[in-house]
């Protein structure tokens, strides 16, 4: 009996200080994996194709068709994010132009503890052209250990399915150069951005 | 052998396991650093309502971070009114509660409706808080002294001295529309209020 009780403490005890907590310590760190978000699949047609994603239900980042994702965690409440949502849309925009660049780095953003109105007033306010994802229960907040906004993660996948953190970074661009710069370095793609 | 210390072992775990996931759920923008305080959990509302859905709003005086003094009358025939209380300034979901307003101007304006925003800080204590939210369209009024009179008036002052996390329309005949005394942890959606404006709008 006394053995059932020192396991039953025991096992209390790994519980409770053990890291199964299901929160997670902090942002994905550069070289690690991201934790499993799941996304609905987008209504919208030319956002489904954007990001080659088939049927309607959910999806996790890996399976979005590109070389490179780049994941900006946002709200529509957040005055930086405001701030810094042109020169966001900068970058969606220097990718798209560049032949070298466009389908192979994708973008997308996460709006949290914002509902589907909210990402939408976000992204009718300042034009965004990438997709833009609610999460009005801060579910992944808490996945991507509740991060500051704007966040920004760049996301190399592999070919064989397997996939990397290459960018984790708080706050606002230093220029939209500079991180595209650095996004383009990361990911190993060839070819230079177009000045 | 008696076995309650295992169930109070696992009862004690129990507790302590559920603690964190009914914790604050919030998002902090960059823009305030590391000057927010947290409040940690709160008692989700601490007031007992003085106004109902179709009495008439009671009126009110104060004065704005930007200096003028700004009435509820002033409105009378002109504007809905939106009035959002919040706790306290340099708090984690106040902080972000006001910019999102901010970028909605036109769904007030195409709602003819105005917001005020109020709470029971000073004016520097505003002045500072507002700052770093950019430019805000709407006035931000202090209920400061006599400390959290309006909110009293409303009664949404707490017994701790902060105003809850409340919305109230008003239209324009200075009836009160819709209440929302919210639970202090959480940000109101933008959805229902927006709601409750156009079905006002979609009244007349």
């Amino acid at each position: 009996m006394r053995r059932m009780l020192c396991f039953a403490l025991l096992a209390w005890g790994m519980i409770l200080f053990g890291p199964s907590d299901g929160r997670s310590a902090g942002p994905p760190p550069v070289g690690g994996k991201l934790p499993e978000l799941t996304l609905g699949v987008p209504k919208d047609a030319a956002e489904k194709t954007y990001l080659g994603l088939s049927g309607s239900d959910t999806f996790k980042i890996p399976m979005i068709r590109a070389k490179t994702v780049v994941v900006e965690i946002f709200s529509m409440y957040c005055p930086y994010c405001q701030k810094e949502a042109p020169n966001v849309n900068k970058a969606y925009e220097k990718i798209e132009a560049d032949p070298s660049l466009k389908g192979k780095i994708k973008m997308i953003g996460i709006g949290v503890g914002n509902s589907t109105f909210e990402v939408g007033v976000f992204k009718k306010k300042y034009g965004v052209s990438f997709p833009l994802f609610p999460d009005g229960d801060f579910a992944l907040h808490k996945l991507l250990g509740e991060v500051r906004t704007p966040y920004f993660l760049g996301v190399k996948l592999n070919p064989d399915g397997s996939h990397q953190v290459i960018h984790s970074r708080l706050g606002a661009f230093e220029s939209v150069e500079k991180f595209l710069d650095e996004i383009i370095k990361a990911s190993e793609l060839k070819g230079e951005m177009q000045k | 052998m008696n076995r309650s210390p295992i169930i109070f072992f696992c009862l004690i775990g129990t507790v302590l396991l559920v603690m964190p996931t009914v914790r604050n759920s919030f998002a902090l923008s960059d823009a305030y650093k590391d000057n927010i305080y947290n409040t940690g959990m709160l008692k989700p509302t601490d007031s007992v309502l003085k106004v109902s859905v179709g009495g008439k709003a009671p009126d009110f005086e104060l004065k704005a971070v930007s200096g003028e003094r700004v009435s509820l009358a002033q409105f009378r025939g002109k504007k809905n009114v939106v009035i959002s209380f919040v706790p306290a300034a340099w708090t984690p979901v106040c902080s972000d509660q006001w910019p999102g307003y901010n970028i909605v101007k036109e769904m007030f304006d195409a709602n003819v409706a105005i917001l005020l925003g109020i709470t029971v800080d000073n004016l520097p204590t505003l002045f500072s808080w507002t700052n770093q939210m950019g430019k805000l369209w709407f006035p931000v009024l202090s209920d400061f002294w006599p400390h959290g009179a309006v909110a009293k008036k409303f009664g949404v002052l707490r017994s701790d001295g902060m105003a809850e996390r409340a919305l109230f329309v008003i239209d324009k005949k200075g009836m009160v529309r819709y209440i929302d005394v919210h639970n202090i942890n959480r940000r109101p959606s933008l959805d229902v209020l927006i709601g409750e404006l156009e079905k006002l709008r979609n009244q007349k």
